[in-house]
């Protein structure tokens, strides 16, 4: 089947979901409205807080949901109403799900051995995908006597093992697996994807785990997707406040914003900006700007410093400004003013938000 | 086939009400149409059998006195099983796990081995035939089984929060009553809804304890049976009057029933 | 969890060892004195030794109701907890019905024991019973005080209807704590609704259905009051179960040595039985 093979690029048209019987207003639906393309044999990370519509998006690409409005397609064809049995897509969930009753060799071949595999081929399978995860030594014992982590690469191992997947979707599989073996698994998911080249989606609420392992990250908010990009994308250019606050530690400083006589101001001081001025002007102004690209700068405006962390490398440095606090960080080499500091924000780096979203 | 899944539990749902059907149908006959004709549903509508027992004072005296000692075991054997559970679902200590055990086994002896014995004890404290008698005797199979159920929800709740208690400054007893018995306020529903069950459903231990004072309703019902006749009506009437505690009891912990179950504790 | 070592925890054990050792040991040390005595009332006893167990043992009275025992042990827990599993598995999971399935099933728990006898009594009368007359109807005679397979039938029936809902309610809390991971893992994988059933729901329920088949053999054994409301333990003594036999001798026929001796030997047996159903099923786990 090799003309099937190449079939993996997934495309989601106007999908919303709810999980009531009849939704009436917007809080009613888990997805408001998403539209994505992941392509063939990315690395894709979904990422969002709890509850924001992360694993009803995960379980609609797989058919364990069916969306209440919209489309899904597998390159040109229309999936939406075809059974998961069918969608040639494997799932990793967050608690690992093995057959207790069975052997780790078992475990494996369950996916092949329902798909009617011969039991040649299936041994030989098993074989590889055991050799790939080192559970070469395991596959006679009983999964149930395994450790989570071990549980768990058998969840993944199930995935691998059938040759007609395409897309292999991961949900926060790390949670339960002990911080030291957590690295060593999402490394081994980073080496699996370049070797076998098969499309990956990773979700998660964590985004280190997000920007280390995905080529594309999707930041999901309240259900809707807020940003597709890069992981560099994400940081330099944060499309919606959200993104700015969820991503990077500690996150973009977002204050209020005034347009007066064709400028940007905040308190008081007029700010360069990488962002048009916007048209409409009864909506909410912000700016925003990550601590990273604020600086002390003798020409910019006065502050009052408020609390100073030293973190070794770099320090975090409170400020405030009228009724704003703002965060900046500051390498270990820069001396910090001790009398009436002040600072400026690098415009390449800032950027006006009306509503939220990003003016471009 | 998936669409007609129900169809099992409705079979089987009317399995189990077709003899309540029919207890409920016999109470509202007369003798006389119990006995002349076969009907599916009274013919001759009557109450007496009911006004019968509403009047009748060894008839409603039956079923306060079921009540009582079952209300009374139920508060004895919650009230000690607390403290117990908490100690074998906390601590360990000299021969916890043979006294849990030992506790256990009493719930697998049959009553009819103790009945005598259990004559011959309370008469000898002179508590025979008093609601009392029966409460205490009932505790030998629902002081294991609270102490069971409780210490499976016990075990449930984190030491963390015994902890952060005692942190605060909280005395034990204080902590206790104030914090840890809300916190396990479900399993205490459980508990107390199987002591109530096993004790008001059990007839031979409260029959062989009791002669008129605390007779309990369904001994009455079985005396009834064999001496005044067979009155099919009226003991069909008593019948019907026993399920409604049950019912009412059910109705109001059918949240907690299953939870009890999960935790494998009955 | 971890527990500490504390010796004073003692002090809260202290009451329910009373109330139960009171409850417990003072009666059983009066059927163990009975059991090695005989007596003519007015408090005379007289040494016997181990004389009423080899009586008991050796009598074709005690093996024949032991053996009805077993057999109808075996037979309720062969129909039972398969029904149960049945019934629990095609239960909805949420909605307004769950509730209604979980208060009707569990009704006939909440009856008394000899208000269950008496209730099938009633429905199974072949002159008057519902039952007793459908059967009939059907053209096959059925009179459950005259004949013996006809007493035996009511009686499982009876304990079927009395307690399948034990399993039920068992095997659905354990069936809803089943996590909606496994049945969504199982689709991806392909799994039937077969393998489902075979490779996820019957191993996850197995500690539920341990404790539905030990209570169910336990309870079942001890069986007294419902067929003695039924049957009395007849016609003849083809529904005399241990524990009918064993009033009918203590109570009936005051033969207090034979029915102490007897108690102890169907305690021990009680005891035994569940022992080794414990650890087989135990067995089964570790492996």
């Amino acid at each position: 089947m090799p003309e099937e093979q190449n079939m993996a690029k997934i495309t989601l048209q106007n999908i919303k979901h709810s999980y009531l019987r009849q939704p009436v207003e917007s809080q009613d639906y888990a997805l408001k409205e998403v539209d994505a393309v992941w392509s063939n044999g990315g690395a894709y990370a979904l990422l969002g807080p709890s509850g924001c519509g992360k694993t009803t998006l995960l379980n609609i690409i797989s058919g364990l949901l069916t969306p209440s409005e919209g489309r899904v397609f597998f390159d040109d064809n229309d999936v939406t109403d075809i059974p998961t049995i069918e969608r040639r897509i494997a799932q990793i969930f967050q608690f690992p799900v093995v057959y207790d009753t069975m052997t780790v060799f078992d475990n494996l071949a369950f996916p092949l051995r329902n798909r009617g595999v011969a039991e040649d081929k299936v041994k030989l399978r098993v074989n590889e995908v055991a050799v790939m995860l080192d559970l070469e030594d395991s596959l006679k014992r009983r999964a149930s006597g395994l450790t989570a982590d071990g549980k768990q690469k058998i969840s993944l191992g199930r995935g691998l093992v059938r040759e007609d997947v395409n897309v292999i979707m991961f949900d926060e599989p790390l949670t339960v697996i002990d911080p030291h073996l957590k690295w060593l698994l999402r490394s081994k998911l980073k080496e699996l994807h370049q070797q076998l080249g098969i499309t990956m989606i990773y979700v998660t609420h964590d985004q280190t785990e997000a920007l280390t392992f995905a080529d594309r990250v999707l930041v999901m908010y309240d259900g809707t997707v807020v940003q597709v990009g890069t992981p560099v994308d994400l940081f330099e250019r944060p499309g919606h406040t959200f993104v700015g606050h969820f991503i990077g530690s500690p996150g973009m400083n977002i204050l209020p914003c005034e347009i007066r006589d064709g400028a940007a101001s905040f308190a008081g001081n007029v700010l360069q900006t990488a962002s048009p001025l916007p048209t409409a002007d009864n909506e909410r102004v912000e700016v925003g700007v990550r601590p990273e690209f604020v600086r002390f700068d003798d020409s910019g405006f006065a502050v009052e410093i408020v609390k100073i962390d030293d973190l070794g490398r770099y320090k975090i440095v409170v400020v405030r400004c009228n009724d704003s606090t703002l965060k900046m960080i500051v390498d270990e080499d820069i001396r910090i003013p001790s009398e009436s500091p002040r600072i400026s924000f690098d415009p390449e780096y800032t950027r006006l938000y009306t509503d939220g979203w990003v003016v471009e | 086939m998936k669409n007609q899944k129900w169809l099992v539990p409705t079979f089987y749902i009317v399995f189990l009400m077709l003899p309540i059907y029919w207890l409920l149908n016999m109470s509202f006959k007369t003798t006389n149409e119990i006995l002349g004709t076969f009907s599916m549903f009274p013919l001759e509508f009557t109450l007496d059998n009911y006004k019968k027992i509403f009047t009748d004072p060894t008839w409603y005296n039956g079923y306060l006195n079921s009540i009582t000692y079952v209300v009374i075991n139920t508060l004895i054997s919650v009230t000690v099983a607390l403290p117990a559970a908490y100690a074998f679902s906390r601590y360990r200590f000299l021969g916890d796990k043979h006294l849990f055990f030992w506790l256990l086994t009493n719930r697998m002896a049959p009553p009819a081995v103790f009945a005598l014995p259990f004559f011959q004890l309370y008469s000898a404290f002179e508590l025979f035939d008093t609601h009392i008698a029966v409460a205490l005797a009932h505790c030998l199979f629902n002081i294991p089984l609270a102490v069971w159920i409780l210490e499976g929800f016990m075990s449930g709740v984190p030491k963390e929060l015994d902890e952060t208690a005692y942190l605060d400054g909280y005395s034990f007893w204080r902590f206790f009553v104030r914090i840890f018995v809300p916190t396990i306020a479900a399993g205490i529903g459980v508990a107390a809804f199987f002591c109530f069950m096993y004790s008001w459903v059990e007839l031979l231990l409260a029959k062989t304890l009791t002669s008129v004072a605390a007779k309990p309703i369904a001994a009455t019902m079985t005396r009834t049976a064999s001496t005044a006749g067979y009155e099919l009506g009226l003991l069909a009437a008593a019948g019907t009057l026993t399920i409604i505690p049950g019912a009412v009891v059910i109705y109001f912990v059918r949240n907690y029933i299953a939870k009890g179950f999960a935790l494998g504790r009955v | 969890m971890h527990k500490t070592v504390n010796q004073k925890a003692w002090l809260f054990v202290v009451p329910v060892v009373g109330l139960v050792a009171f409850n417990a040991l003072i009666p059983l040390m009066t059927v163990v004195n009975y059991s090695v005595q005989e007596t003519f009332g007015d408090n005379v006893f007289f040494w016997e030794g181990v004389k009423w167990f080899e009586q008991v043992l050796n009598s074709d009275r005690f093996h024949d109701s032991f053996l009805r025992q077993l057999a109808f042990t075996g037979m309720i827990l062969v129909i039972e907890v398969p029904l149960g599993i049945v019934v629990a598995l095609s239960m909805p999971r949420k909605g307004p019905w769950v509730s209604v399935c979980l208060v009707l099933m569990a009704l006939p728990l909440l009856i008394p024991w000899n208000v269950v006898g008496a209730m099938w009594n009633i429905f199974a009368l072949p002159d008057t019973g519902l039952l007793g007359r459908m059967i009939n109807g059907l053209g096959i005679e059925y009179n459950f005080t005259q004949q013996p397979v006809a007493a035996w039938l009511t009686t499982v029936l009876m304990d079927v209807w009395h307690w399948t809902s034990l399993v039920v309610l068992l095997a659905y809390a354990g069936l809803c704590s089943i996590p909606d991971a496994y049945y969504q893992a199982a689709k991806i994988d392909g799994a039937s609704s077969w393998a489902v059933f075979w490779r996820i729901q019957l191993p996850k329920l197995k500690r539920v259905l341990t404790i539905a088949i030990l209570l169910r053999f336990m309870d079942s054994f001890m069986i007294y009051t419902e067929p003695f409301v039924l049957t009395g333990g007849g016609p003849g003594n083809t529904t005399t179960f241990l524990s009918i036999d064993l009033v009918k001798i203590a109570l009936g026929q005051f033969d207090l040595g034979p029915a102490a001796a007897m108690s102890l030997i169907y305690f021990l047996i009680v005891l035994l039985l569940c022992w080794v159903f414990y650890t087989l099923m135990m067995r089964g786990e570790e492996q």
